[in-house]
């Protein structure tokens, strides 16, 4: 046992956040939210090469870097931070993490070399107009028609879906219900009949967006895995990505713990700095509380994921990791983000103070994947029933 | 980072697992699951002999290094240790003061002399301790201690006067551990020193405080020119507050584990009450217990990070500076929630005059986590100023 990071993931943490320290400026961030595609082409472009976070935990068979969860989550985390503006979430910790697990081979060859490459983003569907994370929450239908398929209906809240090239779209088996009659779809946005509308959000530094079918025509050779069967493996991919983004929700909770803290060492009242006053002096620790607590869950929520994609003792423990790292992280950020506002006074009520952003941020992504009484209420199932 | 256990320690697991099922039987049958929080009153004396049938297998201080009785056992193995030893149900240690705080101080800080003396009946189960901080004008501040030690040239000894409280254990005892000031012109944590003292003396006089459960687990001491011998001060006059808090360090340390472990029956039970009585069906119980559940296994996260983060210079990593306020602040909730499942029925006590069930135990003496040991406030300040770099709190 050995619960600390590695020199090599250290370095890979290191790099990312210098990087990222640099490129995703509160300039930056403000620029890409403006903006109708939600982040600067040149700059992920600039990561695709140079960087090659694309690619950190695709296999080296399919031209990836071949690392583990663990790195991965080192990064999100380091994204949380500098708030990175970019289709890494969508592309690596949904499209990535759905090819890995219900892809054949040839779709991984396919696919998987494209995104490595650069020139493909991805992104999941995975609930209906209502959102959610259950199986209930798949409203979009499909019936087999020919030798393909036809969908209908409406996914919401599909991340980077303006601008993703690659949109895997888990749909229901036409007259089915809960978790039976679940199937993969991989749609390419170039095909014609697909519907895409963006869905302006209170968080601007995500975009989202909804889509529709209307008889939209697929070849049999979009499906992914067996049809009608995806959605244990949907689940998982779903377990998979809420650790991500817990990792990202922590990084969040950690840079509004630092910038808090630093904003009461400088600003005074009454003769000195408020960071002496012992009520704020508080605030700040359990804020810190929160963030070692979420590290804590997220760092081990990634060795079990690793377990889960490579093989591994841990992974049966994958749902209730990704609950319990979903849960803490989700409450743990907008708590520090709600505190963090109140210790910065009138100026962390500004647009020009970037701590609104975060605010928003950690609700957003609070309420995606399940909020923490989702999460708990999962756990509660297991232990309860 | 990688969390699996190698082969070695599995079979470590079962070697200890084994031989918990041998032996917490017979006579010791009924102490299962006893004597944790709000439960140390409990069978006192069946407890004790239950530690030397612990050392008489080598189960007694698993950490301590090979020379001084311990098994120099690695961090897996000895979490390995406390998780086995929790899951049978192994009682309370009566010996825990003794083998968590005055033993690895005294191996640290202490003379040859001393860990000769004092270590073999802290490994054998015999000889217990309790901690003398604590005074009436000494709680949260405690370097304010006003308790004197003068050395008696003629007799050879310190001579101790003052006054402790709240001292745990105390009356089951056979040594303290006690700051007092040897420095009498000397203020706040300087002039301090750290003395083993007998307890059964003419000098000292313990008094049983009654707690909020009606029993007693801590005390008064008063010391009237209570005697300790001229070897047993541990380090120099004025070395105190150096001494004592490199021991606060042993607190936060492996052996908290142990509790954790037990922290995990305290919720079982919880959950098995709520399950017989329904309450698990309601949806803001569940919520509170899904949290509770999940915030304990974050303990063990975040204490298997603190084990594997150790700066080896004695600092505390920030896992480790929040762990005390995360530990006692979750026990708390869970002392809330165990009355709170049963309902009305669970205001009904046991037995006339006070006798209380344990979860009622529990949930009254949880109140107190949040007290000893730093109170979350200080807790807070501790972690603001070295954790954050805060300003310090402003002197009077
Ligand atoms: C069950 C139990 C067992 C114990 N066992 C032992 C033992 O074996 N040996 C021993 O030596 N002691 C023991 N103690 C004593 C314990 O360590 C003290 O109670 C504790 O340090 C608090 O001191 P106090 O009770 O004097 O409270 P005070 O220090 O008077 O605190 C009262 C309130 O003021 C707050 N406060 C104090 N200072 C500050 C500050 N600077 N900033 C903000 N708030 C502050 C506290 O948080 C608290 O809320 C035990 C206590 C209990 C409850």
């Amino acid at each position: 046992m050995d619960f600390v990071f590695t020199e090599e993931q250290q370095m890979i943490r290191d790099t990312a956040e210098s990087f990222l320290a640099e490129v995703s400026t509160s300039e930056a961030v403000r620029k890409a939210m403006a903006s109708d595609t939600g982040f600067d082409e040149a700059l992920w472009q600039q990561i695709c090469a140079e960087m090659y976070w694309q690619a950190i935990h695709i296999p080296e068979e399919f031209g990836g870097m071949g690392l583990g969860y663990v790195e991965l989550v080192a990064m999100m985390e380091q994204m949380g931070r500098y708030l990175l503006c970019a289709p890494f979430y969508s592309t690596v910790c949904l499209g990535v993490n759905t090819l890995l697990l219900a892809a054949s081979d040839e779709q991984k060859a396919e696919y998987l070399a494209a995104i490595c490459e650069g020139s493909l983003t991805a992104t999941l569907a995975y609930c209906g107009a209502r959102g959610g994370r259950t199986a209930d929450a798949i409203t979009a239908t499909w019936r087999e028609d020919g030798d393909g398929f036809v969908l209908n209906g409406d996914s919401s809240f599909v991340v980077d879906g303006m601008t993703a090239g690659l949109i895997l779209v888990a749909a229901r088996g036409e007259g089915s219900s809960g978790e039976e009659g679940i199937s993969l779809f991989a749609v390419p946005v170039d095909s014609s009949g697909l519907e895409r509308k963006a869905q302006p959000m209170l968080d601007q530094t995500r975009k989202m967006a909804s889509l529709s079918f209307n008889n939209f025509k697929l070849s049999a050779a979009s499906l992914l895995g067996e049809s009608g069967k995806a959605w244990p493996v949907l689940d998982k991919v779903l377990d998979l990505a809420s650790i991500a983004l817990a990792a990202e929700q922590m990084g969040g909770s950690q840079q509004l713990l630092d910038s808090t803290v630093e904003y009461t060492k400088e600003r005074v009242q009454f003769n000195r700095p408020i960071a002496s006053f012992q009520s704020i002096k508080h605030k700040a620790a359990d804020m810190m509380l929160r963030v070692e607590a979420a590290r804590s869950a997220v760092y081990y929520a990634a060795c079990v994921a690793d377990e889960a994609l490579q093989g591994g003792g841990l992974a049966d423990e994958l749902s209730e990791a990704a609950s319990i790292a979903k849960a803490y992280c989700s409450d743990a950020y907008f708590k520090n983000a709600g505190e963090s506002i109140q210790m910065h006074g009138g100026v962390g009520f500004t647009w020009e103070y970037d701590v609104h952003l975060y605010f928003k941020r950690a609700k957003g992504s609070e309420h995606m994947l399940g909020n923490a009484a989702f999460h708990r209420e999962r756990l509660a199932g297991v232990i309860l029933d | 980072m990688k969390l699996s256990f190698s082969p070695e320690d599995e079979k470590f697991r079962e070697e200890i697992a084994g031989w918990l099922k041998a032996n917490l039987t017979g006579e010791f049958e009924k102490l299962k699951f006893r004597g944790g929080p709000g439960d140390e009153h409990t069978y006192p004396d069946e407890r004790v002999k239950w530690e030397q049938k612990l050392a008489e297998g080598k189960w007694t201080c698993v950490g301590w290094p090979k020379e001084y009785g311990g098994r120099g056992l690695s961090i897996e193995q000895q979490v390995i240790f406390f998780e086995e030893y929790a899951r049978a149900g192994a009682p309370g240690r009566m010996g825990h003061i003794g083998e968590g705080l005055a033993g690895p101080t005294i191996i640290a800080f202490g003379s040859e002399h001393q860990k000769q003396k004092y270590l073999p009946g802290i490994v054998a189960g015999t000889e217990l301790w309790c901690q003398g901080y604590s005074e009436p004008g000494a709680g949260s501040d405690l370097a304010n201690v006003k308790t004197k030690a003068r050395f008696d040239e003629a007799k050879g000894k310190w001579i101790l006067n003052g006054q402790k409280v709240w001292t745990s254990l105390a009356h089951e005892s056979h040594y303290c551990f006690v700051i007092a000031r040897t420095d009498p012109e000397s203020k706040a944590h300087k002039g301090l020193g750290f003395f083993l003292v007998k307890m059964d003396q003419p000098g000292i006089t313990v008094r049983p405080i009654e707690q909020i459960t009606g029993t007693s687990e801590f005390n008064e001491v008063f010391f009237d020119d209570a005697e300790c011998d001229a070897e047993d001060i541990v380090g120099e006059p004025g070395d105190g507050w150096k001494v004592a808090m490199g021991l606060l360090g042993y607190e936060r340390g492996v052996s908290t584990l142990g509790q954790q472990m037990a922290f995990q029956n305290e919720l079982d039970e919880v959950v098995k009450v709520a399950k017989e009585n329904g309450a698990a069906k309601d949806p803001v119980i569940r919520q509170r217990i899904a949290d509770l559940y999940l915030r304990l296994k974050i303990m063990r996260y975040n204490s298997m990070r603190m084990l594997s983060d150790d700066a080896g210079d004695g600092s505390l990593q920030k896992e480790a500076l929040i762990y005390k306020l995360y530990w006692a602040t979750w026990h708390r909730e869970l002392g809330e929630l165990a009355v709170d499942v049963q309902g009305e029925m669970g205001q009904v006590i046991a037995a006339e005059p006070y006798e209380l069930t344990r979860l009622q135990s529990l949930y009254l003496f949880v109140r107190s986590d949040t007290i000893y040991g730093g109170t979350n406030q200080v807790q807070r300040n501790i972690i603001a100023e070295r954790g954050l770099g805060m300003p310090k709190e402003p002197k009077w």
